[in-house]
C-alpha cells in the first residue's frame, strides 16, 4: 500500500465511525462527517506517524476469524479452569517465545490478540532478542502454546508486516 | 419499558439467552477473580467478561433494538471495537508493574534482568 493510502482509509473509517455513532446516512451528517474527518486525518498526519506498510489485507480477515474462533474457545475453557480445577493442580506459568515479528505495528496486534484471549497474557517483550514472555494459565503442554502462537497468529502477521 | 410487550417472543428469547450466557460469564471473570492465588493468574478470568462477556450483551442490544425499531442498530459493534483497542493497555501496564515490584521484592518468579520494551 502507497503512503498516501493509508490516510484514505483513515479518514473513511473516521467518517464510518460518525455516521454510525448518529445513526443516520443523512445528507447533513454526511457533511458533517467529511470535513470533521479530513481535518482529523491532517492533524493526525502531521504528527508524522511512523509509516508501516500493510500487505495482504484479506490474511487479516482470515486472522480475526481465527482469533474470534479461540476467543470464543479459550473463554470456556478458562471458566472451566475458574470453576473445576483445585488450587494444587493449577498449572499457571510464564512461557518463552522467539519471535520473528519485528514490525512494531504486528507486535501490538499480537499484543491486542494475546489479551483479548482468556488464559493468555502479555508479560514482556524483549526488543534485543526479539523474545515474548506470555503468562499463561492453562501451562502443561509448553510445545503446544508456542506451535499456537508461531503458526497461527506469527506466521500470517509476518505475511501482513513483512 | 413498555416496548418490550411488542417484541417477537422469539427475539425476546435469544436477547435473554444471551444476557443471561454474558452475565454468567462476567460472574464467572469475577469468581475467578476471588479463587485463583497469585496476580498473574487473575489477571485472565476477567479478560472473560471483556471479550465473550460483553459481546453477547452488545449483541442482546443489537438484536433487542434492531427488532423493536425495526432497522439495524448496529453501533454496538464500536462499543467491541474500542473495547478490545484499549483493554490491552490496561492489562499490559498492571502486569508490567506487577513484575517490577516482584523484580523489587526478590519474588520466586524472577523475571530476567533485561532491556525490555
Amino acid at each position: 500500500m502507497k503512503s498516501w493510502s493509508s490516510y484514505v482509509l483513515l479518514a473513511l473509517a473516521l467518517v464510518a465511525l460518525w455516521l454510525t455513532l448518529n445513526q443516520t446516512l443523512a445528507a447533513a451528517q454526511w457533511l458533517l462527517a467529511i470535513p470533521i474527518a479530513i481535518a482529523a486525518t491532517w492533524g493526525y498526519a502531521s504528527l508524522r506517524p511512523a509509516h508501516t506498510p500493510v500487505r495482504r489485507v484479506w490474511v487479516g480477515l482470515a486472522l480475526a476469524f481465527a482469533v474470534l474462533g479461540d476467543i470464543v474457545r479459550s473463554n470456556f475453557a478458562v471458566a472451566r479452569i475458574v470453576i473445576f480445577a483445585r488450587s494444587r493442580d493449577r498449572t499457571a506459568g510464564f512461557l518463552d517465545i522467539p519471535l520473528e515479528l519485528r514490525n512494531s505495528l504486528g507486535l501490538a496486534l499480537l499484543a491486542c490478540i494475546v489479551t483479548s484471549t482468556p488464559g493468555t497474557s502479555w508479560a514482556r517483550y524483549d526488543a534485543t532478542a526479539g523474545v515474548l514472555t506470555l503468562h499463561i494459565l492453562d501451562l502443561i503442554d509448553e510445545d503446544a502454546w508456542i506451535d499456537l502462537i508461531k503458526t497461527r497468529y506469527e506466521r500470517r502477521l509476518l505475511e501482513m508486516f513483512p | 419499558m413498555s416496548a418490550a410487550e411488542q417484541l417477537p417472543a422469539l427475539a425476546a428469547l435469544v436477547v435473554a439467552a444471551l444476557l443471561v450466557f454474558g452475565a454468567a460469564l462476567a460472574l464467572i471473570g469475577a469468581i475467578g477473580l476471588l479463587r485463583l492465588k497469585t496476580f498473574y493468574e487473575r489477571v485472565h478470568p476477567p479478560t472473560m467478561a471483556t471479550t465473550l462477556g460483553t459481546g453477547s450483551v452488545l449483541i442482546a442490544s443489537m438484536i433487542l433494538f434492531s427488532a423493536l425499531e425495526s432497522r439495524p442498530v448496529l453501533h454496538e459493534i464500536l462499543i467491541g471495537i474500542f473495547m478490545t483497542l484499549t483493554t490491552p493497555v490496561t492489562f499490559m501496564l498492571l502486569v508490567r508493574a506487577a513484575l517490577h515490584r516482584d523484580r523489587l521484592d526478590q519474588a520466586d518468579d524472577p523475571p530476567r534482568e533485561a532491556p525490555m520494551l
